[in-house]
């Protein structure tokens, strides 16, 4: 028996330092990279109840067959790993250790999904694997404390919130104000966010606030109730379904507030239309990605490179989809990163890269947005520009203005 | 006679094995074979091999558990992903709110998912067949959305971040392959229990209901009772898998338990062998590879694949792996028993 247990240690022993070799950097290389490649892993869910999403993930992978056509980064072409979690957590964990463990990928890019990054936070940054610009939008993945390997892009629904906040303070500053938020972590993100961002002014500004849950039928009693409370301003933190409803709901009782809606909820086709175009006409919303509906971008040079990158790539389908378009940006700011990185691409040192963007703009972004990051702020877009609904799309006006998280 | 069912050879072998020859003592060598290879094989994979075999095991036992309600006593579920999902949730809330070992969450999981299978039993009991499957349909839908309802528990759509249970320090095993152990104590205690209840009256009253109702009262049998205990059992094993899930993967959310679970776990039963012991390793493998496998092949239309490969399987051996090979295993084996001729 004994001899059965050495042999079983030793062979245990030898997996443990090849494994352990596997995660050390090789010289100036990280896992997943040579002088001809860099390997980069992705989870979307193509399949399932989110497969709208998987739009990015394929705009991605047409992205970077267009920078390897044109040679790669310096020399090196991106292998793109790219599998379908269905937006199944466990899934996701599998195939996200498949990727880091077999495949060997340099790092995990632009996983969608709260839930599926939920559940690989913990495993990439134990094992330093950079989780890099997470398609999610929750306040907590800024959190390079005790997360260093892990990085967001979209601003958080805390930022989009100090942004109604100070428009606010500086327009309507006698504001009456009612939030309906959903009664989650991503409601409550707007709700603090607010609060943040009114200051001291917050208690006696908010008046009165209403949650609903994800299974309520409907939130018509919370409008209801939110006019009561005499309020003038509406903040509404809600997915597409409940948003379409609150924006109907507070027209046909008559209510007349200045409408915040969130930019979770705020699509054309999925909100503003099935709530009745008109009955939206004065919401305010925020944004800080070019609406490719837009009709003032058509004539641009940045459009016209979008366009053509889409219609020679197979995704003609996808040019009306804002999601289309975050997922080009999203590609864009990663090969931005690689560039940054030269030759020295350690794990490592694409985190430290990732983290000194400065004014990186980029062709999408509404004129006036850059990523900016440093180490103790990773969440690089913090900028939004406000946009009222005219019946039939969002117009932007004002400045840019900027948000602070919470 | 036997061959219609593979239960019938089953027990019909179990009456044999005072022999110890032929394909009993066959079996018993071939399992002695299997556990030693089950404990070995992760000395020579790497930590995601481990993982992934971890992963079969658990959807092992859960299909086992369909396979005592569906295959043994009859009645279709399609809502067992909805106990899995009940399961892991015990677990997670006991080890996160609670600060209980994972260990120690397996029997409160178990209990849970017994009383809930119970009590689902009882309605179950009026409604036969497709209409069953429709009854049991509705846990599977509603689960998510419970799950999202009571958030102040359950964490709602953001799920419950696990604190992934170490390996006692005294046997030198990394994490991967100390729950590989764990989950591998786990299957094959379940798989022993099955075995005695099912080879035993309980089992023989489960089949004979399933068989033929009429005749198994007219028997005595309390068919109520019995239904009713095959959905406490069944479920108790699956919410087992469940616990065990949430503690190997260190995370639960609603989107983790989606309808398309419940149905794997159909699947994953009848490919392996819907009336069988063994079959639901079959069906753990088929669970965690198929999907897995069509991947590779076809990004653009892996199930189309999926459903290729179940096609086959149903094709070639429409009693599943195990219900197909076992009896023509024990068939061949029975040739070679010594003295067969003689004795005749």
């Amino acid at each position: 028996m004994t001899a059965k247990q050495m042999i079983v240690t030793g062979l245990f022993a030898a997996g443990l330092i090849l494994a352990g070799n596997s995660f050390c950097a090789a010289g100036q290389y990280g896992p997943g990279v040579t002088d001809t490649e860099i390997k980069i892993g992705n989870t979307n869910p193509y399949s399932g109840p989110a497969s709208a999403y998987g739009i990015n993930g394929k705009v991605h992978a047409a992205y970077f067959a267009m920078i390897n056509e044109k040679g790669g980064i310096n020399g090196r072409k991106i292998n793109y790993i790219s599998r379908d979690d269905s937006y199944s957590p466990p899934k996701t964990v599998e195939l996200v250790r498949q990727m880091v463990e077999q495949d060997q990928v340099f790092l995990i890019f632009a996983s969608l999904g709260t839930p599926s990054n939920m559940a690989i936070h913990g495993y990439l940054n134990e094992n330093k694997v950079p989780q890099l610009f997470v398609a999610t939008g929750a306040d907590q993945w800024n959190d390079p404390k005790h997360f260093p390997w892990t990085m967001m892009w979209l601003p958080s629904y805390g930022i989009e919130s100090h942004i109604y906040a100070n428009y606010i303070l500086k327009n309507l500053p006698n504001a009456k104000i009612a939030v309906l938020y959903q009664n989650d972590d991503y409601g409550k993100d707007y709700l603090n966010g607010l609060r943040v961002g009114l200051g001291d002014k917050a208690a006696k500004m908010i008046v009165a606030t209403q949650s609903y849950e994800t299974t309520d039928p409907t939130v018509d009693q919370q409008v209801v109730a939110l006019q009561g409370s005499g309020a003038d301003v509406l903040l509404t933190a809600a997915t597409p379904k409940f948003a379409a409803q609150t924006v109907r709901k507070v027209f046909d009782i008559g209510w007349k507030p200045t409408h915040f809606l969130n930019s979770v909820g705020n699509s054309v086709g999925t909100v503003m239309k099935p709530a009745g175009l008109e009955k939206g006409v004065g919401t305010i919303s925020a944004s800080s990605v070019k609406d490719p509906t837009d009709t003032q971008w058509r004539d641009t040079p940045e459009f016209k490179e979008w366009l053509a990158f889409m219609n020679s790539h197979g995704l003609s389908g996808s040019i009306t989809d804002a999601q289309a378009a975050i997922g080009y940006s999203y590609a864009q700011t990663l090969v931005e990163v690689l560039k940054m990185c030269g030759d020295n691409l350690t794990r490592e040192n694409v985190m430290k890269q990732a983290a000194s963007l400065h004014d990186l703009k980029l062709p999408l972004l509404l004129p006036g947005i850059t990523l900016n990051t440093s180490a103790g702020d990773f969440d690089p877009i913090k900028q939004m520009q406000l946009q009222k609904f005219d019946g039939t799309t969002w117009q932007l006006f004002g400045d840019v203005i900027s948000g602070s998280g919470t | 006679m036997a061959g219609t069912f593979p239960v019938n050879s089953t027990a019909k072998l179990a009456t044999e094995r005072e022999s110890a020859t032929g394909f009993a003592a066959w079996r018993r060598a071939g399992i002695a074979a299997l556990i030693a290879v089950a404990v070995l094989l992760p000395f020579t994979l790497s930590n995601y091999h481990v993982f992934e075999l971890t992963q079969v095991m658990i959807y092992a036992i859960a299909v086992l558990g369909l396979n005592i309600l569906t295959g043994y006593n009859g009645q279709i579920s399609l809502g067992h992903g909805g106990f899995f999902a009940a399961g892991a949730y015990t677990a997670a809330i006991l080890m996160h709110r609670y600060g209980v070992p994972y260990w120690a969450t397996l029997p409160p999981a178990a209990l849970v998912c017994f009383a809930l299978g119970m009590l689902f039993g009882l309605p179950a009991l009026r409604f036969e067949g497709p209409y069953l499957a429709l009854v049991t349909l509705a846990m599977a839908v509603a689960m998510p959305q419970l799950l999202k309802y009571f958030d102040a528990l359950t964490g709602g759509n953001q799920g419950i971040v696990l604190v992934k249970p170490l390996p006692p320090p005294a046997l030198g095993l990394d994490r991967d392959r100390w729950l590989y152990f764990f989950v591998l104590a786990i299957l094959l205690l379940a798989m022993r229990v099955a075995g005695n209840l099912l080879n035993g009256r309980t089992g023989r009253a489960f089949v004979a209901i399933r068989d033929h109702p009429i005749a198994a009262a007219a028997m005595g049998i309390n068919t109520a009772r019995f239904k009713t205990l095959a959905f406490g059992v069944s479920t108790l094993f699956t919410g087992i898998a469940g616990a065990l899930a949430a503690i190997v993967i260190g995370f639960v959310a609603p989107e983790s338990f989606s309808l398309f679970l419940s149905l794997s776990f159909l699947v994953g039963s009848a490919v392996g062998g819907i009336a069988t012991i063994g079959g639901a390793i079959v069906g753990g493998f088929f669970i965690e590879f198929v999907p897995n496998f069509a991947n590779d092949i076809s990004d653009a239309a892996p199930w189309a694949i999926y459903g290729l490969a179940m096609l086959v399987f149903m094709y070639l051996m429409p009693r599943g792996v195990a219900g197909t090979l076992g009896p023509s295993l024990a068939h061949a084996m029975d040739k070679f028993r010594p003295g067969r001729y003689a004795a005749k």
